[in-house]
């Protein structure tokens, strides 16, 4: 379904991508790790056409992503931020139901909001959130929002980015749940990027590691404790010693 | 080599300011083609309206009160080195009207508006809401940087308007209360001395400041760095940005009205 075909991406003399190729199946939860810094959030970002990447092709479903309809590309994707990125000025049911309140997707009011509404409940959120601020909850309950703005328009594709970043074991468990039970009833396909090992179980169809700007290493979640590749061992075991410098 | 480096150095910086020439181009262009291309996001216009116009109302009356008050002071004191201290209404009108009206609104919009513009937005590019915006399929020169830029191109001519009166009536309240001029004849005299095209011209340079301040707003905003300090860099760069070509444009468009 996406398919990166050696991307390559430089910010001046920075090469972060040096030729990645990744392949993720319909339906297939595919769990990006790596480093902080290796990339992993810029080939999630080229995928969108949020960062534009220098050479290589990126394909949805077979169609390059720099042709055909923009609005009707993106609006096939889901998108979990590391920060949720909720928008300050806006409700929080007016976050979840922007897509539905303006554009191609444009809904009545009312009826944006009991869908809103519908998806904060499916998060674990009570309808009292509906008319909060974002400023006004805590990490844990704007990364829910950000997860139900994500599936509000019930996308075929949905990305997350650092779903767990910055968030309690417990709180960590059940946004792992959440995502997985989310993706698995509306039978889209997940990208996630993490460099969290309990995500990663929790999540994972397939895994793929992205160090020194290309896919070390991927395959199964059930080979990943089996491999022997160094990389993956050393990143799985949070070992100092091993080819990936401890210092970066 | 060290001959040449003062040369290089200067090559760099005109390099420099020609590629910031071209970006800020490039961006003007972008936001003039979105502003007659639909959707059009009339929520976030009426917001800014609200934001920029309606809030902006008590700095621009007191900045525009005090300096018609003052303006009044000065012309009385100088022209009287002259004998020509009945000048005061005529000199007050045009000095606000044509000058100090336009320019002081238009730098108190450029401290208040593009500051507060720049920073939302630079904060927004920071933690990520405008790539947010992108994916949920809204354009963000549509969205945040169209109503902006609309809002105080039509709001800001009458903000000047109310500028221009006040100062005025700061003038007029000075010379009246402390100057001992006649009511109504220092009325009569603004009302005869003022001319329609000092009115218009007025008006019409509001209207260009707003563009300039909101427009500046958006773009060091959208082109924030990273973290707390690009957001820092991008108000201040924003507000000096805004404030010179203020001044600049003020100059030209000076240049234009009364040069004949």
């Amino acid at each position: 379904m996406i398919t990166l075909d050696n991307i390559h991406k430089s910010f001046g003399n920075n090469h972060v991508l040096r030729g990645v190729n990744l392949h993720v199946d319909r339906g297939e939860s595919m769990v990006i790790i790596g480093g902080s810094g290796t990339g992993k959030s810029i080939t999630i970002k080229s995928v969108l056409g949020l960062v534009k990447h220098d050479s290589g092709s990126i394909t949805v479903d077979g169609q390059d992503i720099d042709t055909g309809d923009r609005d009707a590309f993106l609006a096939r994707f889901g998108m979990l931020f590391q920060g949720g990125a909720l928008f300050d000025s806006l409700s929080v049911w007016q976050n979840v139901a922007f897509r539905l309140l303006r554009g191609s997707l444009k809904r009545p009011k009312d009826e944006a909001r009991d869908i809103a509404i519908e998806k904060l409940r499916r998060v674990g959120l009570t309808a009292d959130v509906a008319d909060r601020f974002p400023s006004e909850l805590s990490g844990g309950m704007q990364k829910r929002v950000g997860l139900a703005r994500a599936i509000a328009t019930n996308p075929e594709i949905i990305f997350f980015d650092e779903p767990t970043t910055g968030l309690d074991p417990i709180m960590s468990g059940v946004i792992n749940d959440l995502i997985r039970e989310i993706v698995v009833e509306m039978g889209a396909t997940a990208v996630t990027i993490t460099h969290d090992m309990t995500s990663v179980r929790a999540i994972a169809d397939k895994v793929a590691m992205l160090h020194n700007g290309v896919i070390q290493w991927s395959g199964p979640v059930s080979e990943l404790d089996a491999t022997d590749d160094p990389f993956v061992r050393q990143f799985i075991t949070g070992s100092a010693d091993g080819p990936i410098e401890a210092i970066r | 080599m060290k001959l040449t480096a003062p040369l290089a150095a200067l090559g760099r910086a005109v390099l420099a300011l020609v590629a910031a020439i071209g970006r800020v181009s490039i961006f003007t262009a972008n936001t003039l083609s979105h502003i007659v291309r639909g959707p059009f996001y009339v929520r976030e216009l009426l917001g800014s309206i609200i934001q920029i116009g309606y809030f902006s109302l008590p700095v621009v009356g007191l900045t525009a009160f005090f300096t018609g008050g003052a303006l009044a002071l000065q012309i009385f004191a100088g022209g009287a080195r002259f004998n020509a201290e009945a000048v005061v209404p005529q000199i007050v009108a045009i000095g606000m009207v044509r000058e100090l009206g336009p320019v002081l609104v238009g730098l108190m919009i450029a401290a208040r508006v593009t500051s507060s513009v720049a920073a939302e937005i630079a904060t927004m590019k920071v933690t990520e809401q405008i790539d947010a915006l992108v994916t949920l399929s809204t354009n963000p020169t549509k969205y945040l940087t169209v109503p902006r830029v609309v809002a105080a191109t039509l709001v800001m001519p009458i903000l000047v308007g109310v500028g221009d009166i006040i100062g005025v009536f700061g003038g007029y309240l000075v010379s009246t209360q402390r100057l001992g001029f006649n009511a109504s004849a220092y009325l009569q005299n603004t009302v005869d001395f003022l001319e329609f095209t000092d009115i218009s011209s007025s008006l019409l340079k509001g209207a260009v400041f707003g563009f300039i301040a909101a427009l500046m707003g958006c773009y060091y905003g959208m082109n924030s760095a990273r973290g707390a300090q690009g957001v820092g860099q991008a108000t201040k760069a924003a507000v000096v940005a805004a404030a010179v070509l203020i001044l600049a444009a003020n100059f030209v468009l000076t240049e234009v009205f009364f040069s004949a």
